[in-house]
C-alpha cells in the first residue's frame, strides 16, 4: 500500500449558482511533488482553498485526511498548526518590511512580548540560507525582485516547519533562470522530507519537476499520472486538461510581409528611480505589416520598458532616439499621441494597468477610442453596446453579456477584453506584452489565432514573451534583448531555443 | 473601420463549452423580478425614512410648506453634493467646500454690499473666483501629485482664513433682492390658480410643470427601453417597468402638489433640477463623465487608454470650485448675509451624502441621483428631528449611525456579490 500523506476524497464545493468543484479527489504520497493541472477555472485554486482552510469545514462536502487523520480546519492558521503551508500566486510580502520581519509576519520570534530582533534576524538568517538566498535579512521586501520574494516566501513557509508545501503558480512571473532556481530548491526539499502540491500551467516544468500529476477539468477529476516514468508526455496533459487532442499548440498561419511600417532607431531609456541607469540602450527595432516579430528577454532586460517608452513615453525618463511610421519620424510625447499615430500597447499585467475591473466590458472596449463613438463629447450608448457585443461574438468572449463586470472573467476572457480594446482603436503596430500570461491552453490558442488574424489585416505585431516556445511556434521573426540591449535579430528558420537563450544571456560588451 | 474583421478567431476545436457565443436573449428576464438590492437599497432607506418620520411628526413632514422648507434649507448642501460625487468618483475628495463656501459668500457681499456692484456681473465674478480657487487646488493635486486629502485640507484653512480677513468679526449684508429671491423666493404664480378640490388652491404653473416633468421622465426611459430591445439588450419586464414609471410619477406629482399648494416652486429647486438633470447627462453619457468613471476605476490603465488624468482631475477641481461659490451665494443670500463662520461642515455634510448615496470609497463608482437621494436623506433625518424637537446631538448620532450603516451595507452587499465569483 502506498503511504499517502495527504487524502482529499469527494471533495464537493458550491458557490451561490456555480458548482466549482465536484466530487474532487486528490491523493499525495509522502515526499513527492505532485502537480496540479488544468486550465483556468477548473477549479485548482479553489481546492488548495478547501485544503489550506481558506474555506473551513463545513462550507464543502468531502472529507480530508492528513497524515492519517480526518482534518477540519476552520481557517489558515489551523491548516498552518499542522504543516500544511500555502504560497499564493499573487505573493503576500509587506514591501516595507524586511525580509526577516515578513518572514516571521504573524508569528513573532518574541521575548517578554517583545520582539526579539537578534533572534529574528539570525534565524531569518538560517532559513534564507537553506533556501539559497544570498540577501541581508534586513533588506526591504520591495528592493528585492520577485524570484527573490518568492525564495522569502518559501523561507517563511519554512519557518512555520511545513510538511505539505503549496504552490499556486510559483513560476508565473519568473523568468527561466529564477524558476529554474525555485524548482531546484523544490527537489532539494523533497529530499528533506518535505511534499510539496504546485499548480502550474508551465507544462515543461511539470514535467521536469512532478513526480505525479493530478488534471483537473471543469472541478472534477480527470485522472493522476505517474510522471516517474518519463513516458507522459506534454500533449498527453494537455489533452487531459482540455478533454481532446491538441494536435498543434500553434494554429497554422501563413505570413504576408509587406512593407516597414515602425522603426525605432537608437532607442534609450532611463530608470525613473536612478536617471543615471539606462535601461534600454541604442535599441533599434523595425516592425512590417503583416509581420509577427517577437522580442524575448529575461526579467529586467528592459522589454517592458522599450515598449512602454515608446507608447507615448508611459515609461521613464531622458528618452532619446527616434520612431519612424510609415517612413516618416513621429513624434509620440503621449499615449494620446501614440494612440493617434495607430499603435496601441496592451499591457502584461492587465489586472493592474489593462482594465478596469468594476466596470462592465463594453466600456473596457470603448476606453481607448472613445472619441470613435461620441459626438461632440456625447457618447452614443447603444452604438458603443453594439460594437462590443460584436467583440464579444468574434472574440468568443465568454461572458452572459458585455454589460458582465470584467473583473469576474477569467484571465483568458480578461485578455480578450483588452485585446478588443486596443483593436477598436484600429491599430497599426500592437505590442502585446506576455498576451497569454496566466492564460490555459484553450484559451492561449485562440489567443494565437486572434495575433495571426491581427497580423492577416496588414498590422505589425510584436509580442513581448517570457516562453520561449510561444515567441518560436508564433513568431516570424525574434530579437532578444539583453541587459536593455537589442543583442540579437532571428528569423523563424533559424530560430532555436539554444541560439535565442545565448543573445539572451549575453553579457554587455 | 477594419475592426468588423476582428477575428473569428475561435480555434476549430476550442469549441468545448461556448457559453456566450449566441446573441444574448432578446426578451427581457420577463418572469423573474430581479431587484438590485445595492443600487435600490438606497431608495428603499430613503422611502423607510420619509415613512418613518411622517408617522413621528403626524403628516408634518408631508406638509406643503415643509417641503418646501426641506428643498430650500438643503438646496446649498446638495449642490454641494453633486459636485462632491464626481471628486470621490475620480478617487479623490475634498475637504474645503465649507470654506470655499464662506469665501465666495464674503467675495460676493464684499462686490454687492460694499463696493455696489449690480448683481449680475457680481455674481459672474464670484463664480469665476470659485473657478479660480478649484484651479488652485486642481493644480497641486493634479500636476503636482499631492494627494487631494491633504490639499484641500490646506485649503479648508486657507480659505478660511482669507474669509476672516476679508469680514474681520462681523457679517456682511444685507444682499440685493434679486440674490435673496434666488436662495429663498419662489417663481411667481404665472396663470393663477386652480382648485384641487379638497386640497385648495394650487398654482397651474407648477402643476403644469410637473407633468411635464413626468412626461419627461417616462418619454425618455420609453425611448431608451426601445432603443435597447432594438439592440437585443436586456430590459425590464414591461409590468416593471410601468410599476417604475408609475412610482416616479406619484413620488414627482406628490412634491408638485405640495409646492403648489404652498407657494409655487422655489427658485434654488429649478436651479437644483437643471444641474441635476445636466450632471446626470454628463456622468451617463459625456466622454468627460466617462473619462472620470475610467480615473477612479483604475488609474494606471485609464493614462494607458490616453485618457488625460491630470487635465480630467484639474478640471474636476474647478467644477468643484465653482459649485462651490455657487453654493456660497445661496447661503449668504438667504442668510441675508455674508458671515464669518458660514459653510462650516458643510464639506463633512456633502461628502456624507455621496457616500450615503452608494459612492464607493476607493472611488470609480456613484451616481449623481445617489448622492442627491443620500443628501435628502440627511435633510430629512434633520428636518425630521427637528419637527419632533430632538436635541440636536441626538440628530448627530442618528446622521452618523445612517453614514455608517449605509456604507457598511454597500461593502456588505460587494462582498456577497464577490463571494460568488
Amino acid at each position: 500500500m502506498t503511504d499517502h500523506i495527504l487524502q482529499m476524497r469527494g471533495i464537493t464545493k458550491t458557490f451561490p449558482g456555480v458548482k466549482a468543484l465536484q466530487d474532487v479527489n486528490l491523493a499525495v504520497r509522502r515526499g513527492e511533488i505532485h502537480a496540479v493541472c488544468g486550465e483556468n477555472g477548473a477549479g485548482k485554486s479553489t481546492l488548495m482553498k478547501v485544503l489550506s482552510g481558506v474555506y473551513p469545514h463545513g462550507s464543502y462536502d468531502g472529507e480530508i485526511v492528513f497524515d492519517g487523520e480526518p482534518c477540519r480546519f476552520s481557517g489558515i492558521r489551523d491548516s498552518e498548526r499542522r504543516g500544511i503551508v500555502i504560497i499564493h500566486q499573487e505573493l503576500a510580502l509587506s514591501p516595507y518590511l524586511s525580509i526577516a520581519e515578513n518572514i516571521f509576519l504573524g508569528n513573532e520570534r518574541t521575548r517578554r512580548g517583545l520582539i526579539d530582533w537578534n533572534h529574528t534576524n539570525a534565524e531569518a538568517a538560517a532559513l534564507l540560507e537553506r533556501v539559497g538566498l544570498r540577501e541581508n535579512p534586513v533588506t526591504r521586501a520591495m528592493d528585492i525582485g520577485v524570484g527573490k520574494q518568492q525564495l522569502v516566501e518559501i523561507a517563511k513557509a519554512l519557518s512555520k516547519r511545513v510538511r505539505l508545501l503549496i504552490l499556486d503558480e510559483p513560476t508565473a512571473a519568473l523568468n527561466d533562470e529564477d524558476s529554474a532556481h525555485l524548482l531546484d530548491l523544490l527537489r532539494g526539499l523533497r529530499d528533506e522530507g518535505i511534499t510539496s502540491v504546485i499548480i502550474s500551467h508551465k507544462l515543461n516544468e511539470i514535467k521536469a519537476i512532478a513526480d505525479s500529476t493530478t488534471i483537473i477539468r471543469d472541478g472534477r477529476t480527470i485522472e493522476t499520472l505517474d510522471m516517474s516514468g518519463g513516458e507522459v508526455t506534454e500533449d498527453r496533459i494537455i489533452s487531459g486538461m482540455v478533454g481532446r487532442d491538441l494536435e498543434h499548440r500553434f494554429p497554422p498561419h501563413e505570413p504576408t510581409i509587406g512593407e516597414e511600417v515602425l522603426r525605432i532607431e537608437d532607442w534609450t531609456v532611463h530608470s525613473p528611480a536612478q536617471p543615471e541607469r539606462a535601461v534600454v540602450s541604442g535599441a533599434n527595432l523595425t516592425l512590417r505589416r503583416g509581420e509577427i516579430v517577437g522580442l524575448a528577454g529575461l526579467m529586467g532586460a528592459g522589454r517592458t520598458e522599450l515598449a512602454m517608452s515608446v507608447f507615448g513615453r508611459s515609461y521613464g525618463v531622458g528618452i532619446s532616439g527616434r520612431v519612424y511610421k510609415d517612413g516618416r519620424e513621429i513624434q509620440l510625447r503621449s499615449v494620446t499621441e501614440a494612440i493617434s499615430h495607430k499603435i496601441a500597447y496592451a499591457t502584461e499585467d492587465r489586472k493592474r494597468y489593462g482594465l478596469n475591473l468594476i466596470q462592465d466590458i463594453q466600456r473596457n472596449v470603448s476606453a481607448a477610442a472613445l472619441g470613435k463613438l461620441a459626438r461632440r463629447g456625447w457618447i452614443d450608448g447603444n452604438e458603443e453596446y453594439r460594437v462590443a457585443d460584436g467583440f464579444r461574438a468574434d472574440m468568443n468572449i465568454k461572458a452572459p453579456s458585455v454589460l458582465a463586470v470584467t473583473g469576474k472573467l477569467s484571465g483568458g476572457n480578461q485578455q480578450k477584453v483588452v485585446l478588443s480594446k486596443w483593436i477598436f482603436t484600429d491599430p497599426d503596430v500592437l505590442i502585446l506584452d506576455e498576451p497569454t500570461r496566466g492564460i490555459d491552453v484553450g484559451a492561449k490558442y485562440e489567443i494565437y489565432a486572434i495575433i495571426n488574424q491581427l497580423a492577416d489585416q496588414g498590422r505589425a505585431v510584436l509580442v513581448i514573451s517570457s516562453e520561449l516556445p510561444e515567441l518560436l511556434g508564433l513568431c516570424d521573426r525574434i530579437y532578444a534583448m539583453s541587459a536593455g540591449r537589442i543583442t540579437g535579430e532571428v528569423p523563424r528558420a533559424e530560430a532555436t531555443p539554444e541560439r535565442l537563450m545565448q543573445f539572451m544571456t549575453r553579457e554587455k560588451e | 473601420m477594419t475592426q468588423t474583421s476582428s477575428g473569428k478567431a475561435s480555434a476549430p476545436d476550442a469549441g468545448a463549452e461556448v457559453v456566450g457565443g449566441g446573441p444574448p436573449p432578446a426578451k427581457a428576464s420577463g418572469r423573474r423580478f430581479s431587484f438590485n438590492l445595492r443600487e435600490s437599497g438606497i431608495y428603499v432607506a430613503f422611502a423607510l425614512i420619509i415613512v418613518l418620520f411622517s408617522i413621528l411628526t403626524d403628516g408634518g413632514l408631508l406638509s406643503p410648506q415643509n417641503i418646501s422648507n426641506i428643498m430650500v434649507q438643503n438646496s446649498y448642501i446638495l449642490i454641494l453634493a453633486i459636485g462632491m460625487i464626481l471628486i470621490i468618483i475620480a478617487g479623490h475628495i475634498d475637504l474645503s467646500v465649507g470654506s470655499v463656501v464662506a469665501v465666495s459668500g464674503a467675495v460676493a457681499a464684499v462686490l454687492m454690499v460694499d463696493m455696489g456692484m449690480p448683481w449680475p456681473p457680481a455674481l459672474l465674478i464670484t463664480l469665476l473666483v470659485g473657478a479660480l480657487i478649484g484651479a488652485w487646488q486642481g493644480y497641486w493635486v493634479a500636476y503636482f501629485g499631492i494627494p487631494a486629502f491633504i490639499v484641500t485640507l490646506a485649503g479648508m484653512l486657507i480659505f478660511r482664513a482669507l474669509t476672516l480677513t476679508v469680514l474681520g468679526n462681523q457679517g456682511i449684508g444685507p444682499f440685493p433682492d434679486e440674490v435673496r429671491t434666488l436662495a429663498n423666493g419662489f417663481l411667481p404664480g404665472f396663470l393663477g390658480n386652480v382648485g384641487l378640490g379638497p386640497l385648495g388652491g394650487a398654482d397651474l404653473f407648477t402643476l403644469i410643470v410637473g407633468l411635464a416633468i413626468v412626461a419627461g421622465i417616462v418619454g425618455t426611459q420609453w425611448r431608451a427601453r426601445q432603443a435597447r430591445l432594438g439592440y437585443r439588450q436586456q430590459v425590464d419586464a414591461l409590468p416593471l417597468f410601468a410599476l417604475k414609471m408609475i412610482a416616479a410619477a406619484a413620488v414627482v406629482m406628490t412634491v408638485i402638489v405640495q409646492l403648489a399648494r404652498f407657494k409655487n416652486l422655489p427658485w434654488v429647486l429649478v436651479l437644483l433640477a437643471v444641474l441635476v438633470l445636466g450632471y446626470t447627462l454628463l456622468t451617463n453619457r459625456a466622454v468627460f463623465g466617462r473619462h472620470i468613471y475610467a480615473i477612479g476605476g483604475n488609474l494606471h490603465a485609464a493614462s494607458l487608454s490616453g485618457i488625460k488624468v491630470k487635465s480630467v482631475t484639474f478640471w474636476l477641481f474647478v467644477n468643484m470650485g465653482v459649485l462651490s461659490a455657487l453654493a456660497g451665494i445661496i447661503f449668504a443670500g438667504r442668510l441675508n448675509q455674508a458671515g464669518p463662520t458660514a459653510g462650516n461642515s458643510f464639506e463633512l455634510d456633502a461628502i456624507a451624502a455621496a457616500f450615503i448615496g452608494g459612492a464607493a470609497v476607493q472611488g470609480g463608482v456613484g451616481k449623481v441621483v445617489g448622492a442627491i437621494t443620500g443628501g435628502l436623506i440627511m435633510a430629512v433625518i434633520n428636518n425630521g428631528m427637528s419637527l419632533i424637537g430632538a436635541p440636536s446631538e441626538r440628530v448627530m448620532l442618528f446622521k452618523g449611525l445612517v453614514l455608517l450603516i449605509a456604507v457598511a451595507f454597500d461593502v456588505w452587499t460587494k462582498r456577497r456579490a464577490g463571494a460568488g465569483g
